[in-house]
């Protein structure tokens, strides 16, 4: 069984920032914008090389989204840079009619989603923000697993024409994709053969799965590992060719079980392949503060939530 | 460049088309439209240097947007009447399949119209980044926006406006329609604005009163110092003094045509208060 190697523990929101600071380099379109958070998502760099180039709007997310629209209006290609939770529910209408229905080019780079931002506690840990976005007509949905992936997505997103997500988070975390691997938006990525059963996993939650992989191997359990980095546009024919094989699913993410990846997954298999799926996810709840490690436990997020979900549903077949 | 008296006639079938557009599907806002037919057909017809053709980057010309988007009827009129898309598809006013939306849109590539708006409070924002990237390119032309005073309700405006101010974004003139009426009722009933001007003034803008705003003469003379005032530091205001439903007696000083069409008789009246100048479509 193919196996992947941490290269070291690393911050996913780094990884945006180091994309962020070679496209101030690269591409002399793309602005950024902040709303008082520079040293959260790790946007000093761009800041540093780019003054004229990065507007901080102050703690005023309304006001940056529309501004990030008017920026377009003039060829710029805008990223903005806030938490999950103000990139998205708080700013909806404002995405909503001045980014995707105006068919603007904005980049909304969400840092600190989900439950491991921590101790912040819920008023901060948004597990909705995919469900909101992704039923936005047009909007392209991404949470990148790892470091490198995020940085390889936040350079992918520049070279794409239309509002897209980008998800992303505060914790450090498996860092395994390797550095020159390109990103295809929509595209998935097959990470482990296997013929029981498929994980189709996105974000950190990638690492969880493949961990979750190898415990399964050693009970004799064969689990294919798929990595949905992109929720929308979902590879569905990824999807329905696992299946086709394994017979069984299971969806892993860090976000609300209504409105997230498992149910994109379940619409396409209900459709194409009714197939038995259980959800690794959030049960219709809010988060709570401690530490990322002790939320992911006790909200069922980790590989032993993964392994469990594996077998249930593999009895279910 | 045409003058007072054939801007003054433009005005006057742009009414024709706003009472004509409403009528015709028994629904829009013509009151809104009507008060600021002069402020619109002034601004494209001699305040704005604009390009031939529609692009959406817009460089190298001025840029208008529009934030109180239910205004459409008169917004769709002008830039029919100044050449950016056929005068006869005003006809298709909120019908299915249209260009002309109830609200303005981007989605269905109507030309001059560079963001969708109808939720309010949005346009200052835009229109604040579309001055920043004219920066940015290096080009020196304008950036117009208008807002209704009942929209300044919306908190997303002063986020704008102390952004502005904050970031001497000095190529922007948003003109605020101070009517004094919205949905509900007055203005200051709703939901009194105290003092607009001293508000702006507070957060650092430049502030100008047109106070006859129905008045094409006065409108030009009240941009031009606006215009005047740009490239000083500093955002510019025009608080646009209008009356609601101007032009058409029974629909004036009332916040009731706010977003009521007129039946078959009240067409025929307001359309007998305003002789046809170049054509209806």
């Amino acid at each position: 069984m193919k196996t992947y190697e941490n290269t070291g523990n690393k911050d996913t929101r780094s990884g945006f920032g180091a994309g962020l600071t070679e496209l101030g380099k690269t591409n002399e379109n793309v602005v950024a914008l902040c709303a008082d958070l520079i040293g959260s998502l790790k946007m000093d760099d761009f800041k540093k090389n780019n003054p004229e180039r990065f507007f901080q709007v102050g703690i005023a997310e309304a006001n940056m989204i529309g501004m990030a629209a008017g920026l377009t209006i003039g060829g710029k290609i805008p990223f903005t840079g806030t938490f999950a939770n103000f990139s998205t529910g708080r700013v909806y209408d404002q995405i909503r009619q001045s980014v995707a229905y105006s068919g603007k080019n904005v980049k909304i780079c969400a840092s600190h989603a989900g439950l491991t931002l921590g101790e912040d506690g819920a008023t901060h840990q948004i597990l909705e923000d995919i469900g909101l976005m992704k039923m936005l007509p047009g909007m392209t949905v991404i949470n990148p697993c790892d470091y490198n992936q995020t940085k390889a997505a936040t350079l992918a997103i520049a070279d794409y024409e239309g509002p897209v997500y980008l998800r992303f988070g505060r914790p450090s975390v498996a860092n395994f994709t390797p550095e020159d691997q390109k990103f295809e938006i929509g595209k998935a990525l097959h990470l482990v053969d296997g013929a029981d059963v498929t994980i189709v996993a996105t974000g950190h939650l990638v690492w969880e799965a493949l961990e979750a992989s190898k415990e399964l191997n050693e009970k004799g359990i064969s689990a294919e590992v798929i990595n949905i980095h992109t929720i929308k546009p979902l590879d569905a024919q990824a999807i329905i060719d696992s299946v086709s094989k394994t017979k069984c699913i299971v969806t892993a993410e860090e976000h609300n079980h209504l409105g997230g990846l498992g149910e994109s997954v379940a619409r396409v298999l209900s459709q194409h392949k009714p197939t038995p799926q259980e959800f690794v996810a959030t049960n219709d709840t809010f988060g709570e503060s401690g530490t990322p490690a002790q939320l992911m436990e006790k909200y069922g997020l980790n590989s032993d939530a993964i392994v469990k979900a594996c077998e249930k549903v593999i009895s279910r077949k | 460049m045409p003058n007072t008296q054939q801007l003054e006639d433009i005005t006057t079938q742009v009414r024709r088309d706003i009472l004509r557009m409403v009528h015709k599907v028994n629904s829009g806002h013509p009151g809104g439209s009507l008060g600021c037919a002069e402020f619109l057909v002034a601004l494209y017809n001699d305040i704005m240097d604009r390009k031939d053709g529609f692009d959406m980057d817009g460089i190298g010309e001025d840029l208008f947007f529009l934030s109180n988007g239910h205004i459409s009827p008169v917004f769709y009129s002008v830039l029919a009447r100044t050449g950016y898309f056929p005068v006869d598809e005003l006809s298709t006013f909120r019908l299915l399949n249209s260009r002309l939306q109830g609200h303005p849109t981007t989605h269905e590539g109507l030309p001059g119209i560079r963001i969708a708006s109808g939720s309010l409070g949005q346009g200052m924002s835009v229109a604040l980044g579309a001055a920043q990237a004219k920066k940015l390119n290096g080009c020196k032309h304008l950036v117009y926006s208008l807002h209704g005073d009942g929209e300044l309700q919306e908190g997303q405006n002063w986020e704008a406006i102390m952004y502005a101010a904050g970031n001497n974004v000095d190529n922007l003139i948003s003109t605020i329609d101070l009517n004094g009426q919205q949905i509900d009722g007055a203005t200051e009933t709703v939901l009194s604005l105290g003092s607009v001007r001293a508000k702006f003034e507070a957060f650092g803008w430049i502030v100008i009163d047109i106070e006859k705003g129905n008045n094409i003469e006065a409108v030009l003379k009240g941009m031009a110092e606006a215009k005047s005032k740009t490239g000083n530091g500093k955002p510019v205001c025009v608080l646009l003094h209008t009356v609601m439903g101007n032009g058409v007696d029974f629909m004036m000083h009332t916040h009731a045509w706010h977003g009521k069409a007129p039946n078959d008789e009240q067409l025929a009246e307001g359309l007998s208060q305003n002789a046809e100048t170049l054509g209806d479509y």
